[in-house]
């Protein structure tokens, strides 16, 4: 039986394969000097020979596929983070794309674009919503928050910190949704709203203090399917308790826990 | 999604007669179930008419209970100071259903004309009576342990997954109707939803273009004895398998009135009415409670895969009941 884990000396290989590899060998460091040196040159240079392709691209007249202006044009000006947008967008433009792809702000992100993750809320005039299920033209004259307009400049705001803090994520593309979330659900502790899990619904508004359940209870329409659950919490907790939350994971010490495995 | 125009509307007559103008315009409101349908062409509209703008979320008290606007968010409706003291019911309710970001989108109007969740209502590749009628139902002989077991027929199983709506039920709702004539109804609210017969697609009481502007619900003697179940199979963020929105009005241990409202068992909100006539005058002990839940249940026809929520429903009844006292 050949092991092929067994045969690394060159000299064993037919001509032939020799051949192959040398081949592959030689493209492959071409390859890598020339990404090492140029990387962002030689890309740019695609894109720009792409464009250029494409514009010189006329359309037959005929064409089914033929591009046309935006359907059903509506014009919308919003706030977004701080600064005053005006857009052109057709009809169907949701909240989430007019952010990601017409004005640059990716940090929300496009999990199930059916509403049912969470990963593109944004707080728009001070609730949190969901994006996809948004139409930017109901947005007129609104002011909405996203994930890059919750730092002030190079401070981050209390609840990014605590997400870095307490390792609240670790894919990282729920966060976004996950941290505007938490930001408008503080405020609506504050201000007294009602859970699921309250007792006293008929008793006057006043600020809650948030239980682990009710934090769960209350961030339960952000998914993260890499289960970041836990230090979430933990993060969220500290925010709004102010105080430090106690790690109670620890190293498996050796000798100990042996039996268990 | 396919192209449609979008218009704003000001005032309610004005959107119901932009909906009945053309036959394949609707309302938009909250956004939350509609652009779903239509990101998955289940709902094609080619236009849709903007009533956001329109004054119909005002919730007030009344001479004779409460006014609830169409168009209230469902987050300001549940913390509504008048709706939290004199109809907790509701409250729990609405927070039982979806998310703080949808509940914060959704209006009441359009959480009560959402459409149902039904697996083949949402798969455009197979057949539903719901989505083209005729075609057949696929969910009777298909995935159904979540479908109903009231009321449903050959031609739909599919079940109401409002919360929201369970209590409006319970309450003794009237909901008001702004008609494409210009002119005004009113009806109970336990005839918005219909059972599916042979016409599931045509299963609410309005006629296109109508628009729902308030809800009614009538003063009563329930803030301190009602009480909202909802069994699902996550804790959170889930449709019901089963729901129950109970209210009892008691003097002593005496039951004077019981209202009971089924949710996820079929396609409206289900009223208990054998159970609550049964119950007025009697003790409100657990062996009434569970004779009430019997005798509601006694019509019920399960699924191939939904039997369990029989004596689920009962066990419902007999928890919200046991937790209204």
């Amino acid at each position: 039986m050949t092991d092929y884990n067994e045969r690394p000396d060159s000299e064993e290989l037919s001509d032939d394969e020799r051949a192959i590899l040398s081949e592959l060998g030689e493209s492959r460091r071409k390859f890598l000097g020339t990404v090492s040196a140029t990387t962002f040159g030689v890309l740019a240079a695609q894109l720009l020979a792409e464009q250029e392709i494409l514009a010189n691209y006329r359309v037959p007249e005929d064409a089914v596929f033929a591009p046309v202006a935006e359907e059903n044009a509506v014009s919308v000006t919003l706030n977004i983070n701080g600064t005053k947008r005006a857009l052109s967008l057709d009809s169907r433009v949701t909240l989430l794309d007019a952010l990601r792809e017409k004005l640059g702000l990716t940090g929300s992100k496009k999990g199930c674009d059916h509403g049912q993750c969470g990963s593109c809320t944004v707080i728009v005039d001070g609730r949190r919503v969901l994006s996809c299920l948004t139409l930017a033209a109901t947005c007129e004259g609104k002011t909405v928050t996203t994930i890059e307009g919750l730092a002030k400049g190079d401070d981050l705001h209390p609840m990014q910190e605590a997400f870095i803090k307490y390792d609240g994520f670790q894919c990282g593309y729920c966060t976004p949704g996950q941290i505007c979330s938490a930001v408008a659900m503080l405020d609506e502790a504050k201000r007294g709203q009602l859970s699921y899990l309250s007792e006293n619904i008929r008793g006057k508004a006043r600020a809650v203090k948030l239980s682990d359940d009710e934090i769960r209870e209350r961030m339960s329409g952000n998914l993260c399917r890499c289960g970041a659950y836990p230090n979430i919490v933990k993060a969220i907790r500290e925010v709004h308790t102010g105080t430090e939350v106690a790690e109670t994971w620890e190293f498996v010490k050796e000798g100990v826990n042996d039996a268990a495995v | 999604m396919r192209p449609f125009k979008y218009s704003k509307a000001t005032n309610a007559a004005g959107a119901a007669k932009a909906v009945a103008g053309n036959k394949n315009a609707k309302f938009l409101s909250g956004g939350t179930n509609i652009l779903d349908l239509m990101k998955e062409d289940v709902a094609r509209p080619d236009e849709l008419v903007d009533i956001n703008g329109i004054a119909s979320s005002q919730i007030r008290s009344t001479p004779a209970g409460i006014s609830v606007g169409a168009l209230a968010k469902n987050t300001d409706t549940a913390n509504h100071p008048l709706v939290r003291e004199n109809y907790p019911l509701l409250s729990q309710a609405i927070l039982a259903g979806a998310s703080e970001q949808i509940r914060n989108m959704a209006t009441n109007g359009g959480n009560v004309m959402q459409q149902v969740r039904c697996l083949y209502f949402y798969d455009t590749a197979v057949n539903c009576n719901r989505r083209e009628p005729g075609s057949g139902c696929s969910a009777i002989v298909g995935l159904n342990r979540t479908y109903a077991i009231l009321g449903w027929s050959e031609h739909c199983v599919a079940v109401n997954p409002s919360d929201m709506a369970v209590a409006l039920a319970a309450l003794d709702t009237k909901v008001n109707i702004q008609m494409a004539d210009g002119k005004t109804r009113t009806i109970p609210f336990t005839e918005l939803h219909r059972l599916p017969g042979d016409a599931p697609h045509d299963d609410k009481a309005l006629a296109h273009g109508e628009m729902i502007t308030s809800f009614e619900i009538p003063k009563n003697k329930f803030a301190a004895n009602s009480y909202y179940v909802k069994v699902r199979d996550r804790a959170s963020y889930s449709f019901a398998l089963v729901s129950v929105a109970a209210a009892l009005e008691l003097n002593g241990k005496t039951i004077t009135t019981a209202r009971i409202a089924l949710g996820g068992v079929a396609n409206k909100p289900w009223r208990a009415f054998d159970a609550e006539k049964f119950l007025a005058g009697k003790a409100a002990t657990k062996e009434n409670f569970e004779k009430a839940a019997e005798l509601e249940l006694k019509s019920a026809r399960p699924l191939e895969f939904n039997e369990y929520k029989i004596e689920l429903s009962k066990r419902a009844i007999v928890r919200a009941l046991e937790k209204a006292v």
